[in-house]
C-alpha cells in the first residue's frame, strides 16, 4: 500500500470504529441484548483472532511454511497457559524466533 | 486490550468485594497500566508492518480499540487489500457496539461527553465498569480505566513506534512471531467455551485452506463467516445445556 492508500485505510477504519461506539451508545440496549447477537459478537471476535494467529504464524504470501514463528507461538501458548501477562507472552515469543535464526533455523 | 473481556457482559461478571469509588478508581487504574504498557508492541508491530510512526500514533487516538488495530497491521503486514483491513478491523470492533449499548444506561451522559465515553468504550473500561456495585462507582470505574488506558496506550505506542523503526530487521528480532502471540494472547481467555473452541478449530481449517488460493486478507473474513453462521443458525445454549455462549 502507498502512503495514501495507508492513510485512508487507517482514517476509514478509524471512522468506522467510533461510528459503531457511538452507535452502541445511542441505540436502545434491549436491541443487542439477545442471546443470539451476543454469541455471533463472541463467536466472530474469536474467529477473527484464531485466523489471524493462523496467518501470522504459518502465511508467507500464499505460501503456508513451518519456520521459526511456529516454535514461537509455542512458546507464548505455554507462557499464556501459566498466565503470565500480555507483555512477557509477546517478548518470549519473539525471543524463541530471534534465537533460533541466531542459531541459523527458520 | 482484551485479556479479561466481559464475558456475557450482564451479570456474568465477577464482582469484586469492594464497591466504593476509590476501589473503582483503583481497579481502573491498574487495568490502564497493565493495558497501556501493552502498546509498546502494538507501536512496534505496526511499523514493522509498514505504517509510518504518525499512522500508528493515529490508529491508537482515532480508532482506539486494540484487537482492531493489531488486525488492521496484520492484515497489511500480509499484503492484504485495504477493504480487507479495514473490514477485518471494523468487524472485530463490533463488539464495542454491544459494549455501548451495556454502558450507555449506566453512564447517563450527553453531548461531548457521550461522545468521548463512546470512544472510550472499549473491554478493558466495560469490564471495570459492570464489576462495579453502585452508579458512582461504575462512572468512576469507566471513566478511570477508559482515560486511564487512552493515555497510556498512546504514549506506549508512540514508544514502540519509535523503538520499531530504529530495530532494523523485524525478523532478526522475531518480532514477525511477536505479532502471532499478540493475537494468541488476545483470544486466549475467549476460549474457555466449548463452542467458542469448536468456531476456533473451524477458523484455523479455514484459514489453512484458503491462504494458498485466495488473496491475503480473505481467509480471516472468510473465517468470521463462518462464525457468524454457527452464531445464527446454532441451538441457544438454554436448550442445548452448557455448550457455551
Amino acid at each position: 500500500m502507498t502512503a495514501t492508500v495507508l492513510w485512508v485505510t487507517v482514517l476509514l477504519a478509524s471512522l468506522a470504529s467510533f461510528g459503531l461506539k457511538l452507535a452502541g451508545h445511542l441505540i436502545p440496549e434491549h436491541w443487542l441484548a439477545t442471546e443470539r447477537v451476543q454469541r455471533t459478537s463472541t463467536l466472530v471476535t474469536v474467529a477473527l483472532l484464531v485466523s489471524l494467529v493462523v496467518v501470522q504464524a504459518f502465511a508467507d504470501g500464499q505460501a503456508i511454511v513451518v519456520d521459526a514463528r511456529v516454535p514461537a507461538l509455542g512458546v507464548a501458548a505455554v507462557a499464556l497457559a501459566l498466565r503470565a501477562p500480555f507483555v512477557v507472552v509477546v517478548v518470549l515469543a519473539a525471543a524463541a524466533a530471534a534465537a533460533l535464526r541466531a542459531l541459523g533455523w527458520g | 486490550m482484551s485479556r479479561e473481556p466481559p464475558h456475557g457482559f450482564l451479570g456474568h461478571v465477577k464482582r469484586p468485594s469492594s464497591p466504593g469509588v476509590t476501589a473503582a478508581a483503583r481497579q481502573g487504574m491498574s487495568v490502564a497500566v497493565a493495558t497501556g504498557l501493552y502498546g509498546i508492541s502494538f507501536g512496534a508491530l505496526a511499523v514493522v508492518a509498514g505504517l509510518s510512526v504518525a499512522q500508528t500514533a493515529a490508529l491508537s487516538l482515532l480508532l482506539f480499540s486494540g484487537g482492531s488495530q493489531f488486525a488492521l497491521i496484520g492484515v497489511v503486514a500480509a499484503g492484504g487489500s485495504p477493504v480487507a483491513a479495514v473490514a477485518t478491523s471494523t468487524l472485530l470492533g463490533a463488539r464495542n457496539m454491544l459494549y455501548g449499548a451495556v454502558v450507555a444506561p449506566l453512564l447517563s451522559v450527553q453531548g461531548w461527553r457521550r461522545a468521548a465515553a463512546a470512544q472510550l468504550t472499549i473491554d478493558e473500561s466495560t469490564a471495570v465498569a459492570v464489576g462495579q456495585r453502585t452508579p458512582e462507582a461504575v462512572r468512576a470505574g469507566f471513566w478511570t480505566a477508559g482515560i486511564g488506558v487512552f493515555v497510556l496506550w498512546n504514549v506506549f505506542t508512540l514508544v514502540g513506534a519509535l523503538a520499531g523503526d530504529a530495530l532494523g530487521d523485524p525478523r532478526a528480532w522475531g518480532l514477525d512471531a511477536a505479532a502471532g502471540a499478540a493475537f494468541l494472547a488476545l483470544v486466549w481467555p475467549r476460549l474457555a467455551a466449548r463452542r467458542a473452541q469448536a468456531v476456533a478449530g473451524l477458523a484455523v481449517v479455514v484459514t489453512l485452506a484458503l491462504v494458498p488460493v485466495t488473496p491475503a486478507g480473505i481467509p480471516v473474513l472468510a473465517a468470521a463467516a463462518v462464525a457468524i453462521v454457527v452464531g445464527l443458525v446454532a441451538p441457544s445454549a438454554a436448550a442445548t445445556g452448557k455448550v457455551g455462549r
